[in-house]
Protein backbone atom coordinates (compact mmCIF):
# COMPACT_ATOMS: atom_id res chain seq x y z
CA UNK A 1 0.00 0.00 0.00
CA UNK A 2 1.38 3.00 -0.80
CA UNK A 3 1.00 6.49 0.95
CA UNK A 4 -1.18 8.96 0.54
CA UNK A 5 0.49 12.51 -0.11
CA UNK A 6 -2.84 14.81 -1.44
CA UNK A 7 -2.01 16.43 2.17
CA UNK A 8 1.49 17.74 1.01
CA UNK A 9 1.30 21.40 1.26
CA UNK A 10 -1.85 21.77 3.41
CA UNK A 11 -1.82 24.48 6.11
CA UNK A 12 -3.69 23.98 9.17
CA UNK A 13 -5.00 27.07 11.67
CA UNK A 14 -2.25 28.99 13.31
CA UNK A 15 -2.17 28.29 17.03
CA UNK A 16 -1.71 31.45 19.64
CA UNK A 17 0.33 31.11 22.47
CA UNK A 18 0.97 34.07 25.14
CA UNK A 19 4.74 33.44 27.20
CA UNK A 20 4.49 33.39 31.39
CA UNK A 21 7.39 33.55 33.59
CA UNK A 22 6.33 30.65 35.80
CA UNK A 23 5.93 28.44 32.60
CA UNK A 24 9.36 28.74 31.56
CA UNK A 25 10.95 28.49 35.08
CA UNK A 26 9.03 25.08 35.24
CA UNK A 27 10.36 24.21 31.81
CA UNK A 28 14.14 25.51 32.73
CA UNK A 29 13.49 23.35 35.74
CA UNK A 30 12.56 20.07 34.03
CA UNK A 31 15.03 20.18 31.93
CA UNK A 32 18.18 21.37 34.00
CA UNK A 33 18.49 25.31 32.35
CA UNK A 34 19.73 26.55 35.39
CA UNK A 35 21.54 29.45 33.75
CA UNK A 36 19.47 32.12 36.17
CA UNK A 37 18.52 34.33 32.64
CA UNK A 38 15.96 31.62 32.56
CA UNK A 39 14.72 32.05 36.12
CA UNK A 40 15.75 35.22 37.60
CA UNK A 41 14.74 38.82 35.98
CA UNK A 42 17.32 41.12 36.90
CA UNK A 43 19.50 38.24 35.78
CA UNK A 44 17.95 38.40 32.30
CA UNK A 45 18.06 41.88 32.20
CA UNK A 46 21.69 42.32 33.06
CA UNK A 47 22.18 39.65 30.08
CA UNK A 48 20.82 41.73 27.86
CA UNK A 49 16.95 39.86 27.52
CA UNK A 50 13.44 42.40 27.87
CA UNK A 51 12.56 39.67 30.37
CA UNK A 52 12.98 36.22 31.66
CA UNK A 53 14.44 34.31 28.75
CA UNK A 54 12.78 30.89 27.56
CA UNK A 55 15.79 28.14 26.74
CA UNK A 56 16.13 27.50 23.29
CA UNK A 57 13.89 24.10 23.48
CA UNK A 58 11.38 25.66 25.23
CA UNK A 59 9.74 26.47 21.11
CA UNK A 60 7.84 22.73 21.73
CA UNK A 61 5.61 24.42 24.25
CA UNK A 62 4.62 26.93 22.12
CA UNK A 63 4.98 25.12 18.68
CA UNK A 64 3.64 21.49 19.27
CA UNK A 65 -0.12 21.97 20.02
CA UNK A 66 -0.09 23.55 16.12
CA UNK A 67 0.51 20.31 15.49
CA UNK A 68 -2.06 18.77 16.81
CA UNK A 69 -4.17 19.04 13.91
CA UNK A 70 -2.29 17.78 11.38
CA UNK A 71 -1.25 15.01 13.13
CA UNK A 72 -4.69 13.96 13.57
CA UNK A 73 -6.05 14.72 10.11
CA UNK A 74 -7.27 11.94 8.33
CA UNK A 75 -6.21 13.62 5.18
CA UNK A 76 -2.63 12.99 6.26
CA UNK A 77 -3.87 9.57 7.23
CA UNK A 78 -1.22 8.50 9.67
CA UNK A 79 -1.92 5.02 11.53
CA UNK A 80 -0.79 6.85 15.05
CA UNK A 81 -0.47 3.27 16.38
CA UNK A 82 2.77 2.66 14.62
CA UNK A 83 3.80 6.33 14.73
CA UNK A 84 7.35 7.22 15.69
CA UNK A 85 9.25 11.17 15.88
CA UNK A 86 12.05 9.93 13.85
CA UNK A 87 13.64 13.64 13.71
CA UNK A 88 13.81 17.29 14.71
CA UNK A 89 14.87 20.13 13.97
CA UNK A 90 14.67 23.67 14.97
CA UNK A 91 16.23 26.98 13.85
CA UNK A 92 15.95 29.70 16.15
CA UNK A 93 15.86 33.58 15.52
CA UNK A 94 14.51 36.15 18.11
CA UNK A 95 14.90 35.26 22.05
CA UNK A 96 11.79 34.29 23.58
CA UNK A 97 10.76 36.58 26.63
CA UNK A 98 7.84 36.79 29.10
CA UNK A 99 5.06 38.43 27.52
CA UNK A 100 5.84 37.64 24.06
CA UNK A 101 2.56 36.46 22.10
CA UNK A 102 3.97 33.55 20.13
CA UNK A 103 1.66 32.62 16.71
CA UNK A 104 2.71 29.43 15.33
CA UNK A 105 1.60 28.27 11.57
CA UNK A 106 2.15 24.38 10.86
CA UNK A 107 2.19 22.62 7.33
CA UNK A 108 2.91 19.21 5.58
CA UNK A 109 5.96 19.79 3.39
CA UNK A 110 6.70 16.29 2.28
CA UNK A 111 5.54 12.32 2.44
CA UNK A 112 7.12 9.55 1.21
CA UNK A 113 7.49 6.41 1.86
CA UNK A 114 10.92 4.34 2.04
CA UNK A 115 11.98 0.64 2.79
CA UNK A 116 8.20 0.12 3.28
CA UNK A 117 7.96 3.13 6.23
CA UNK A 118 5.98 6.63 5.40
CA UNK A 119 7.65 9.81 6.32
CA UNK A 120 5.74 12.47 7.06
CA UNK A 121 7.37 15.67 6.94
CA UNK A 122 5.97 19.04 8.79
CA UNK A 123 7.32 22.39 9.52
CA UNK A 124 5.77 24.81 12.06
CA UNK A 125 6.55 28.81 11.72
CA UNK A 126 6.82 31.11 14.82
CA UNK A 127 6.89 34.40 14.77
CA UNK A 128 6.47 36.91 17.79
CA UNK A 129 4.38 39.71 18.60
CA UNK A 130 6.17 42.00 15.98
CA UNK A 131 6.19 39.51 13.27
CA UNK A 132 10.08 38.51 14.16
CA UNK A 133 10.51 34.84 13.14
CA UNK A 134 11.62 32.91 16.73
CA UNK A 135 11.63 30.03 15.61
CA UNK A 136 11.33 27.23 12.42
CA UNK A 137 10.77 23.79 13.59
CA UNK A 138 10.98 20.68 11.06
CA UNK A 139 9.22 17.32 12.44
CA UNK A 140 9.40 13.78 10.74
CA UNK A 141 6.98 11.51 11.96
CA UNK A 142 7.89 7.65 10.79
CA UNK A 143 5.30 5.25 10.05
CA UNK A 144 6.15 1.62 10.09
CA UNK A 145 3.93 -0.91 8.08
CA UNK A 146 2.35 1.49 5.27
CA UNK B 1 35.03 28.92 22.65
CA UNK B 2 36.47 30.88 20.01
CA UNK B 3 39.33 28.59 20.10
CA UNK B 4 37.28 25.23 19.61
CA UNK B 5 38.98 23.59 16.26
CA UNK B 6 37.61 20.77 14.24
CA UNK B 7 37.74 17.34 15.98
CA UNK B 8 37.62 19.13 19.81
CA UNK B 9 35.47 17.18 22.07
CA UNK B 10 33.07 19.70 23.83
CA UNK B 11 32.62 19.34 27.65
CA UNK B 12 30.54 16.02 28.12
CA UNK B 13 27.21 16.67 30.03
CA UNK B 14 25.50 13.60 32.07
CA UNK B 15 22.45 13.25 33.52
CA UNK B 16 20.51 10.93 35.59
CA UNK B 17 16.91 11.77 34.45
CA UNK B 18 14.99 10.50 38.36
CA UNK B 19 12.30 8.02 37.83
CA UNK B 20 9.46 10.87 38.38
CA UNK B 21 11.18 13.53 35.48
CA UNK B 22 8.99 12.17 32.66
CA UNK B 23 6.13 13.08 35.22
CA UNK B 24 7.42 17.02 35.46
CA UNK B 25 8.65 17.09 31.82
CA UNK B 26 5.05 16.09 30.85
CA UNK B 27 4.03 19.07 32.55
CA UNK B 28 6.44 21.23 31.58
CA UNK B 29 5.84 20.24 27.90
CA UNK B 30 2.00 19.23 27.37
CA UNK B 31 3.36 16.24 26.33
CA UNK B 32 1.31 13.56 28.39
CA UNK B 33 1.69 10.75 26.40
CA UNK B 34 1.10 7.66 28.84
CA UNK B 35 4.23 5.28 27.12
CA UNK B 36 6.24 8.12 28.91
CA UNK B 37 4.09 8.29 32.54
CA UNK B 38 2.44 5.44 32.83
CA UNK B 39 4.56 2.21 33.34
CA UNK B 40 1.64 -0.25 33.19
CA UNK B 41 0.41 1.64 29.80
CA UNK B 42 4.13 1.00 28.35
CA UNK B 43 4.39 -2.02 29.32
CA UNK B 44 1.14 -3.34 27.78
CA UNK B 45 2.30 -1.76 24.28
CA UNK B 46 5.15 -3.75 24.79
CA UNK B 47 8.22 -1.58 25.83
CA UNK B 48 10.32 -2.33 28.66
CA UNK B 49 8.93 0.33 31.19
CA UNK B 50 7.96 4.01 30.77
CA UNK B 51 10.41 5.71 28.21
CA UNK B 52 11.84 8.97 28.21
CA UNK B 53 10.41 12.02 26.29
CA UNK B 54 12.33 12.53 22.51
CA UNK B 55 12.15 16.29 22.97
CA UNK B 56 13.58 15.87 26.91
CA UNK B 57 16.49 14.00 25.41
CA UNK B 58 16.57 17.17 22.80
CA UNK B 59 16.48 19.59 25.63
CA UNK B 60 19.81 18.29 27.27
CA UNK B 61 22.08 17.71 23.50
CA UNK B 62 21.06 21.65 23.36
CA UNK B 63 22.05 22.34 26.87
CA UNK B 64 25.53 20.47 26.18
CA UNK B 65 25.53 22.78 22.87
CA UNK B 66 24.85 26.08 24.47
CA UNK B 67 26.68 25.05 27.56
CA UNK B 68 29.85 25.80 24.85
CA UNK B 69 28.87 29.79 24.48
CA UNK B 70 28.25 29.85 28.43
CA UNK B 71 24.82 28.67 28.13
CA UNK B 72 24.03 31.69 26.05
CA UNK B 73 20.43 30.89 24.84
CA UNK B 74 20.86 32.91 21.90
CA UNK B 75 23.89 31.02 20.84
CA UNK B 76 22.01 28.00 19.86
CA UNK B 77 20.95 28.73 16.26
CA UNK B 78 20.11 25.77 15.56
CA UNK B 79 19.98 21.94 16.37
CA UNK B 80 18.64 19.06 14.00
CA UNK B 81 18.66 15.39 15.05
CA UNK B 82 17.54 11.84 15.00
CA UNK B 83 15.80 9.43 17.37
CA UNK B 84 17.27 6.46 17.33
CA UNK B 85 16.71 4.67 20.71
CA UNK B 86 14.33 4.53 23.47
CA UNK B 87 15.59 6.02 26.69
CA UNK B 88 14.92 5.28 30.42
CA UNK B 89 14.92 7.09 33.60
CA UNK B 90 16.62 6.01 36.25
CA UNK B 91 19.98 5.51 33.99
CA UNK B 92 22.46 7.92 33.09
CA UNK B 93 22.19 10.11 29.83
CA UNK B 94 25.97 10.73 28.59
CA UNK B 95 26.09 13.98 25.48
CA UNK B 96 28.97 14.20 23.83
CA UNK B 97 30.16 16.43 21.14
CA UNK B 98 32.64 16.63 18.35
CA UNK B 99 33.57 19.75 16.37
CA UNK B 100 33.04 19.42 12.67
CA UNK B 101 33.62 23.14 11.82
CA UNK B 102 34.87 25.96 13.44
CA UNK B 103 34.96 29.62 11.91
CA UNK B 104 34.59 32.91 13.68
CA UNK B 105 31.34 32.94 13.91
CA UNK B 106 29.89 29.57 13.17
CA UNK B 107 30.64 26.56 15.11
CA UNK B 108 29.16 22.84 13.78
CA UNK B 109 28.73 20.37 16.55
CA UNK B 110 28.28 16.57 16.01
CA UNK B 111 26.50 15.34 18.89
CA UNK B 112 25.32 12.32 20.10
CA UNK B 113 23.42 11.34 23.27
CA UNK B 114 23.37 7.49 25.15
CA UNK B 115 22.95 5.75 27.98
CA UNK B 116 25.36 2.85 28.65
CA UNK B 117 26.03 1.95 24.88
CA UNK B 118 22.57 2.54 23.50
CA UNK B 119 22.65 5.84 21.30
CA UNK B 120 19.03 7.30 21.60
CA UNK B 121 20.23 10.75 19.68
CA UNK B 122 22.59 10.44 16.37
CA UNK B 123 23.35 12.67 13.38
CA UNK B 124 22.58 15.38 15.92
CA UNK B 125 24.31 19.03 14.47
CA UNK B 126 24.09 21.46 16.30
CA UNK B 127 25.23 25.41 14.90
CA UNK B 128 26.57 27.67 17.48
CA UNK B 129 27.76 31.28 17.13
CA UNK B 130 29.28 33.03 19.78
CA UNK B 131 27.70 36.35 21.55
Amino acid sequence: MAVKTEAVGKEWPANTYEVGLEKIREFAGAVGADNPVHHDRAAAKSGGFRDVVAPPMFCVVYSAPAMGPAILDPEVGMNLATMLHGSQEFVWGEPVCVGDVITTAPSCKEIYEKDGKGFYVFETVSTNQDAAEVVRGTWTNIVRGV
Amino acid sequence: MTDLKAGDSIPELRTTPDKYLPHRYAGASGDFNPIHIDKEFATAVGLPTNILHGLWMMAQVARANAAVAGGDPRALKRLSVQFRGMGFPEQELVVTGTVKEAGDDRIVVDTVAAQGGNQLIRNAEAEIRPG
